[in-house]
């Protein structure tokens, strides 16, 4: 059931971002491009998604556990460290140089050509890579956290 | 007169945001794509493999499928070079800070996450940086 319920978000994640433009690397490549023929589309795909997942941790906030029994998830140290800002301009270097981040590396597998392929395998081994380094601390950022 | 993109930009962000909130809501867990695969990809996240593979396939099959009646393009360049360095930079940057786009961005500022504020100011400010620095101070990109 969990698997079931985790498909069909992912299918509407993967969706939304074909429709919204954000596979289309021109597109979030020109949100970055302020000095040249600057798109702002990407502010609209990130206003929409915020609004249904504000309401979603509203929701989350009067309730233990999730509609599956799941605990849900709960947020600890929230320190700022060099971890975060380090990582975050990495990212954001790469972001720009190719104009994908990872849902969108995902999303595009199937019809980006074997240069999407290259830079999901790419990516992988760049994640690959970060694990020794980092040493998240408990409810930093419990993504999917374990059950 | 709006851009049409723009509408379409706010359509499919909706559906993204409503993807996160189901996954929360139902399956308890965060939207994140980097740390859902960063988690299979170091094993930090074998516990809860199935999950994360179903959300991982479902997420590449439905944009295929779609890709057939609805076609677009990703028009990401043909320098095996850049792709390689830029993947490695989003990889290696993600699981460093611990989230992306989706995560960080979607997931953390929708709760005024001080840490989801901070890595977004980061890499939107990082990826402005280098998009100047590249395309119009060197003419890389």
């Amino acid at each position: 059931m969990r698997s079931v319920f985790a498909a069909i978000s992912g299918a509407v994640f993967g969706i939304g971002l074909m429709l919204s433009g954000m596979t289309d690397t021109t597109k979030v490549q020109g949100w970055l491009d302020v000095f040249g023929n600057w798109d702002p589309t990407l502010a609209f795909v990130m206003g929409g998604a915020i609004v249904p997942m504000a309401v979603a941790w509203r929701i989350a906030a009067h309730h233990r556990t999730s509609a599956l029994g799941t605990v849900l998830p709960t947020f600890g140290d929230q320190r700022l460290d060099w971890r975060l800002i380090t990582g975050s301009i990495l990212f954001g270097a790469g972001w720009a140089l190719a104009g994908l981040c990872p849902g969108p590396a995902l999303a595009s597998l199937g019809f980006g050509g074997i240069g999407g392929m290259v830079f999901l395998l790419a990516m992988m081994a760049g994640m690959l890579a970060a694990a020794p380094l980092r040493a998240p601390r408990p409810g930093e950022e419990p993504w999917i956290s374990a059950r | 007169m709006i851009n049409p993109d723009w509408l379409w930009g706010l359509g499919g962000g909706l559906l993204i945001g409503c993807a996160g909130a189901m996954f929360l809501l139902v399956n308890g867990r965060v939207m994140g794509a980097s740390g859902i695969l960063g988690g299979l990809v170091d094993g930090t996240g074998r516990d809860t493999w199935a999950e994360r593979s179903a959300f991982l396939g479902a997420l590449i099959l439905a944009p295929l499928l779609l890709s057939r009646v609805y076609p677009t393009a990703t028009q990401l360049t043909g320098n095996w070079l850049v792709i390689l360095v830029a993947g490695l930079l989003v990889g290696l940057g993600t699981r460093l800070a611990n989230g992306c786009t989706s995560g960080h961005g979607v997931c953390g500022i929708s709760r005024l996450s001080l840490r989801g504020l901070v890595a977004t100011a980061g890499y939107i400010l990082a990826g402005g940086v280098t998009m100047a620095a590249l395309r119009h101070v060197w003419g890389l990109i």
